[in-house]
């Protein structure tokens, strides 16, 4: 048997292969940098790569789908192609403001709608069990079963509470799950990282910054949350303390949107870099070096990806506690206020 | 020298720094936490995976700096 994983290698040089495509132009020279942001980034369509057969590869286009809310705003505002990083972004941001809302099925939506469906795959089939029987058979029903209570137990109920962790366990679970899912998706071969794309981490860190709040003002009640952002200074002190209290509230979605999405997408570009080294450095001895390293490098990826979804959703449990705390402090002498926590 | 070139430059600069900004820190972290587990060997289990969430929580860190390095160089 382990004989066998001496394939590992050979077979992780495969992506290396598909790189022959990237010297389309000039036989001379490979344009790595573009090859990777291509790789990396999102694209209107999917593109499946044969190996060795550049050729032969199967491109999805996907459909555009643009709403003008602004009767016009989409013509005005047409997608510009070739445009990379910043400008894209301007570009996008200006249709948006103009009033064109831009729904295309774009390569990281399809991997997010798969590993949806692969998350009601694995759940309503896994999660149905024998009511007659009290303990789940099977090792998938017990795999599940271990990590919701995981979840359950180590986060929610250890960050939010005895009392208020099992109302908030259903969206842990999910935002676990969802991420966790479509971080692995990305390290098939021919899938891309969905959570590598700002968007998509954005909105999952505006869930959790929703669900916090929520959080705050059911423990607290509105008034008493609208009074945590004065933080108890005197009034003269408020103009200048709610606008720092406001950013405050703000950094940390921006702080996890920007740890999952550069966590995600750093691993990556570092595992097509090293195997892009092959051509840089245009020799194949380079490969001796370049594929174990790559192969390195993508275990600590399938590491990160669980690393990432659980720091992800325990980072979301300290908020929501810490929302839910909100409602304690005035009701308990300073004396207790350590206990709570 | 233009724009670019520098943004170049600011982009190597900047990730370098901040890769030893996050080496520095995570080797105090793994430092401490040898120590922990040589002191009281039965609580190397919780040592090892409150390092890991502190681990990532810092790399972390340093990949906000790496956001921005490749904004700079991939600006066109």
């Amino acid at each position: 048997m382990r004989k066998w994983f001496l394939i590992l290698p050979v077979l992780m040089a495969a992506p290396a292969w598909a790189e022959e495509e990237a010297g389309e132009g000039t036989p001379e020279k490979h344009d790595v940098a573009g090859f990777i942001l291509h790789h990396v980034a999102n694209a209107q369509e999917m593109e499946f790569e044969v190996p060795l057969n550049p050729d032969k590869n199967v491109v999805i286009e996907l459909p555009v789908i643009r709403l003008s809310l602004v009767p016009g705003s989409c013509q005005a505002h047409p997608p510009q192609a070739g445009l990379e990083g910043i400008a894209d972004l301007a570009a996008s941001w200006g249709a948006l403001t103009a009033g064109c809302l831009d729904l295309s099925l774009t390569k990281h939506v399809v991997m997010m709608w798969l590993a949806l469906a692969l998350l009601l795959l694995v759940f309503l089939g896994g999660s149905h069990r024998d009511k007659s029987k009290l303990v789940p058979h099977g090792a998938g029903k017990n795999l599940l079963e271990m990590m919701v209570l995981f979840v359950r137990d180590e986060l929610a109920i250890k960050n939010i509470g005895k009392k208020d962790g099992p109302r908030f366990t259903p969206y842990l679970l999910t935002i676990f799950f969802f991420i966790l899912f479509m971080n692995l998706l990305g390290l098939i071969p021919e899938m891309a990282t969905a959570t590598g794309n700002l968007a998509i981490t954005l909105g999952l860190a505006l869930c959790t910054f929703v669900v916090t709040q929520y959080a705050s003002i059911r423990a607290a009640g509105l008034g008493g949350y609208l009074k945590h952002l004065t933080a108890g200074v005197a009034p003269w002190l408020w103009p200048i303390m709610i606008p720092v209290e406001l950013l405050g509230l703000f950094t940390k979605p921006i702080a996890l949107t920007i740890r999952l999405f550069a966590n995600m997408l750093a691993g990556h570009i570092v595992i097509f870099f090293l195997l892009g080294l092959i051509f840089l450095l245009k020799s194949v001895a380079v490969a001796g070096i370049s594929v174990p390293f790559a192969m390195a490098i993508y275990f600590l990826e399938l590491f990160v990806a669980l690393v990432q979804a659980y720091i992800f959703t325990m980072l979301s449990s300290l908020f929501i506690g810490m929302g839910v705390a909100m409602g304690h402090h005035h009701d308990d002498s300073h004396g207790e206020a350590a206990h709570g926590h | 020298m233009g724009n670019i070139a520098m943004a170049f430059i600011a982009a190597g600069l900047g990730a370098g720094i901040s890769v030893f900004g996050a080496a520095f820190g995570i080797g105090k972290l793994a430092a401490a936490a040898m120590e922990g587990t040589g002191r009281q060997p039965a609580a190397g289990g919780d040592i090892r995976t409150t390092m890991i969430i502190a681990a990532a929580l810092i790399e972390g860190v340093a990949l906000f700096s790496l956001v921005i390095c490749i904004l700079l160089a991939t600006k066109s």
